[in-house]
């Protein structure tokens, strides 16, 4: 696994353009985390402090950090579609093969780089914000700080189903650019299963339910937005805005589900072509 | 002390039985059948689209048999893992542009899990080891090729799959990577050439596996492809009388006549000085006799047009 691990870090890393994406989606976050965790004075007019609108408190701050920086989850997703997608255009995927690496050590090879991707980010983001929150929480008992870890793993699993999606994409199309098209018609198409659902059910609650099921919408639903959540702790009167963030198990096992299909899937591809 | 004596087997290093591909309609290989033997310089012979490029892409873990099936060695380990011990270059060479050699060389090794220690050595063995820091991209065709054959010789194979190595090459190139093959036929390694170029085979090979639309024409010695002991070319004042005497004589089969030069084929071995002797005895005296074999693309021509 090691082996499998090291090739493929070798392959990204000494690649310029993979590199500067990898460092932009681990940096970025940190640098908005950072830059929005610190005072902003504008020309003494008025004072921006985020810090003051209680984002930063023990549990909240896990829901909010690692909402915010599964956006920066695109840098990565585009390494990986081109991982395999100049693994296409050199040729060197069927060089790999008869160098003696097996096409399931192949598959192999990208899964384990994206967990380890993952892995790192989850545990950056964890620290992150674990020092953030000790800076600016008005509570640090540490029942309050990590009641809501659960964030985090929900953050590391939707990494992990998100690149495995964009793993089987890059392996059906071989070409980066179309397989992160795929994603944008794989969104249109969970609308229009989303409608169908609601044409046969009638009502939005039931089309919801099928639409969760739904790659992206079932990573989307592993952190639920906080917005809603800071206003309610803000107007905590208005009963109509509460709904349900939490973590639960059933969404972090459809997306495990998907993430098993899609490597299995992107494995019976390459299982099946001829190179 | 007892020193037990090795029985002398044959060792074979790939077995092919009955493979046959497919796409869609058209049938790349149709039922194919042949074995390697270690140290010999096997040469796989056809025109463009006769199969070549699938067979060995079937048995290098790239493509998809339809039918049959092939092992490596002894038939007890996995394609993958023999892959290991194997050297194979196809078509073009294909690394990765953004790495040097050094970079790229060392990725072949984690791949075949072999030490790092013989990238400066097999660098040398192609000449390229004063470029080991530059990066793949700025490579010549002729470079890459030979950078190619660098990586295919790292693990010291157990033998070596070229397909059309001299493909687009210009006359230097080719004529390096030529020495770079016989110097290695030379060590001991096996060697399995592909190629439509029958110079390239006649120079290089002991053996042949001659194909023609996905079908053995012929495979074995070079030496033994056609049933041919060679035949005489023949220049006499007495023209008629020459073809009159050949006409009879039990040795030769058929003549041919092309202005003054007579042509003519063997039946049964005979040598020049043999036929020189009876023709002086029938008083007939050649001013010309050359004894030859058809070349390796006159046999390919006949045994190709042959079906």
């Amino acid at each position: 696994m090691l082996r499998l691990v090291q090739l493929e870090l070798q392959k990204l890393w000494l690649n310029r353009v993979s590199r500067i994406l990898i460092f932009i989606s681990f940096i970025l976050p940190f640098t908005v985390l950072i830059l929005s965790s610190i005072k902003i004075n504008f020309f003494n007019f008025f004072t921006l402090e985020l810090g003051e609108l209680g984002i930063f408190n023990f549990p909240i701050i896990w829901h909010i950090t690692t909402f915010f920086a599964s956006y920066f989850k695109f840098f990565f997703a585009i390494v990986v579609v081109s991982m395999i997608g100049n693994e296409y255009s050199n040729k060197t995927l069927k060089q790999n093969l008869i160098d003696g690496l097996s096409k399931k050590e192949f598959i192999l090879s990208k899964f384990y780089t994206i967990v380890f991707f993952s892995l790192a980010a989850t545990l950056l983001i964890g620290i992150a914000t674990f020092v953030i929150g000790m800076y600016y929480s008005s509570y640090t008992e540490a029942s309050i700080i990590f009641r809501e870890i659960e964030f985090l793993l929900a953050y590391g699993v939707k990494l992990i189903g998100f690149f495995s999606l964009c793993l089987f994409f890059g392996m059906l199309v071989k070409r980066s650019a179309f397989a992160l098209a795929f994603l944008v018609i794989l969104y249109i198409v969970e609308w229009l299963v989303f409608w169908a659902a609601y044409y046969f059910t009638g009502t939005t609650d039931a089309a919801f339910k099928v639409k969760n099921f739904m790659p992206l919408e079932s990573m989307y639903n592993l952190i639920n937005q906080p917005i809603q959540r800071i206003a309610m702790t803000k107007f905590p009167e208005k009963n109509d805005l509460a709904y349900d963030y939490a973590v639960h198990w059933y969404e972090i096992a459809i997306v495990l589900g998907w993430t098993a299909i899609f490597v299995s899937l992107s494995y019976q591809l390459l299982k099946k072509r001829d190179l | 002390m007892t020193i037990s004596q090795k029985p002398i087997i044959l060792e074979t290093i790939l077995t092919i039985n009955n493979l046959t591909k497919k796409f869609g309609r058209l049938t790349a290989v149709k039922d194919l059948s042949f074995t390697i033997h270690k140290g010999n310089v096997y040469g796989i012979l056809g025109p463009n689209g006769s199969g070549k490029s699938t067979t060995l892409g079937i048995v290098l873990n790239v493509v998809n048999k339809t039918k049959g099936d092939f092992h490596w060695f002894d038939g007890n380990t996995t394609t993958h893992d023999a892959l290991k011990q194997v050297g194979a270059i196809i078509e073009r060479p294909n690394f990765y542009p953004y790495m040097t050699a050094e970079q790229n060389l060392k990725l072949v090794c984690r791949i075949k899990e072999v030490d790092k220690s013989k990238i400066d050595e097999k660098l040398d063995v192609v000449g390229l080891l004063d470029r080991k820091h530059h990066k793949f991209s700025s490579y010549s065709l002729g470079m890459k090729q030979r950078l190619a054959i660098a990586s295919a010789l790292l693990n010291d194979p157990e033998i070596l799959i070229l397909d059309e190595p001299t493909n687009g090459l210009d006359p230097q190139g080719i004529h390096q990577i030529r020495q770079i093959i016989k110097d290695i036929a030379a060590s001991g390694t096996t060697i399995l050439l592909a190629s439509h170029l029958l110079d390239e085979v006649e120079k290089v090979c002991s053996h042949v596996v001659v194909l023609r639309k996905g079908e053995k024409l012929y495979s074995g010695r070079v030496d033994e492809m056609i049933n041919s002991h060679g035949f005489f070319e023949l220049k006499a004042e007495k023209h008629d009388e020459l073809l009159k005497v050949l006409d009879v004589h039990s040795n030769i089969g058929k003549v041919k006549v092309e202005g003054e030069l007579i042509t003519a084929f063997l039946n049964e071995p005979m040598s020049a000085s043999e036929f020189n002797k009876t023709m002086f005895e029938q008083g007939i005296f050649l001013s010309h006799l050359v004894k030859r074999k058809e070349s390796l693309e006159e046999q390919f021509l006949q045994l190709t047009d042959k079906k």
